[in-house]
């Protein structure tokens, strides 16, 4: 396990004591992770193929036994200030109950393909946790909505905040706040079509 | 309302048809409540027993566009929302009217993103614009008041060249002077 921050450039010093983190290491022993933290946020970054298989030890672990996948987000690291490991990243909240504790689990991303578009980008896929925790299926589909991240085995992977139709991903960085002509585009109802 | 209190039991009235008709219209108006956001809970204060709306013959909200004359927009319109508020205009049988409440229903208020609606007067006929964010119950009775005054003046809005019926699109002035409040209110134990 490395620590992917550097020490000396952060006025917040990084520790990395989490128990999960060890607990992980020893499991995996011939994987690569990253870890990090912040003021008491533990962060494991995964590699992509790894993913469902840490996230099935770390519910299932007796000293882990995360039971809960609070959210699911998705980050766009374009324009970002510090050199990240991929242009975007996969973000699970894991809360557990019984210790009232909560972990981060990361994935990054990078896209193979331009991103103004909707193309569907081979590099933008990751396994499903909606086998591990039936309520990711939502917040999958609104990281799939907002930035085209494609999860592998998902259910029922459409939009979910807009519509079918939506020429775009919206939470990209590269597209437009005021989108590009999506909200103008629409039949006018007037006095003598009613 | 009153009418009978000027009049004696064997007193006839006479009047045109027109003004009977619009007399009820503007009596009775039925909103149909498009209530998104904030501007909703303004406008079930509106209907609520301090403002009464119901002073106004317009506190009967249906929630069926088919029994309602008055739609009532009220808070933001996303782009998915707005082939159902075109539905619901089209579905209104005539004569109609419709009140834009508010800055997100007018203009898209603070909301600049690439899934609100600009204003929902680019998309369906408005006859009145009431301003705020939200307005208070005090302007939405002011527009509903001015819908009424529509009314009076000619039944059904006039029509331009092309036959088709202009939309109003008269805007309030926002008031900022605070008025009494209807009902002074004391707590005695």
């Amino acid at each position: 396990m490395t620590d992917s921050s550097d020490k000396t450039a952060n006025p917040n010093p990084v520790n990395l004591d989490h128990p999960t983190f060890a607990r992980v290491k020893e499991a995996f022993r011939d994987h690569q992770f990253s870890a990090t933290e912040f003021r008491g946020q533990s962060t494991l970054i995964v590699q992509p193929d790894d993913l469902l298989e840490v996230m099935r030890f770390m519910r299932d672990d007796e000293q882990c036994q995360y039971n809960f996948l609070s959210d699911v987000i998705g980050v766009d690291y374009e324009g970002y200030e510090a050199d990240m490991p991929g242009r975007f990243a996969v973000i699970y909240n894991l809360c557990a109950y019984g210790r009232d504790d909560r972990f981060f689990v990361k994935v990054f991303l990078s896209p193979s393909l331009p991103t103004d578009g909707i193309e569907e980008d081979p590099a933008l896929w990751v396994e499903s946790v909606t086998s591990l925790w039936p309520g990711a299926e939502w917040t999958e589909r609104e990281v799939f909505d907002m930035f085209g991240i494609r999860f592998r085995n998902h259910p029922d992977l459409r939009r979910i905040l807009t519509w079918g139709e939506f020429p775009a991903h919206p939470l990209r960085k590269d597209y437009p706040l005021r989108g590009r002509g999506e909200r103008e585009q629409y039949r006018v109802v007037d006095r003598t079509s009613s | 309302m009153g009418i009978e209190a000027a009049l004696t039991s064997d007193t006839i009235l006479t009047t045109s048809l027109q003004r009977v008709i619009n007399w009820s219209r503007r009596s009775s108006l039925w909103p149909l409540p498009f209530a998104t956001a904030c501007c909703g809970i303004e406008l079930m204060a509106t209907a609520s027993s301090r403002y009464d709306l119901a002073r106004f013959g317009a506190e009967v909200m249906r929630f069926s566009p088919r029994q309602s004359d008055l739609l009532i927009v009220a808070g933001r319109i996303s782009i998915k929302t707005l082939p159902v508020l075109q539905r619901l205009y089209e579905q209104m049988t005539e004569p109609k009217w419709v009140i834009s409440m508010g800055a997100c229903a007018s203009t898209g208020g603070v909301f600049d993103t690439y899934a609100t609606v600009q204003g929902c007067d680019q998309f369906i006929p408005v006859d009145v614009y009431v301003p705020g964010c939200p307005p208070r119950p005090e302007m939405l009775i002011e527009g509903v008041m001015a819908i009424q005054r529509i009314i009076d003046e000619d039944n059904i809005p006039p029509k331009g060249p092309d036959g088709r019926r202009i939309p109003l699109g008269i805007a309030l002035q926002p008031n900022h002077a605070p008025r009494p409040q209807p009902v002074g209110v004391t707590v005695s134990r």
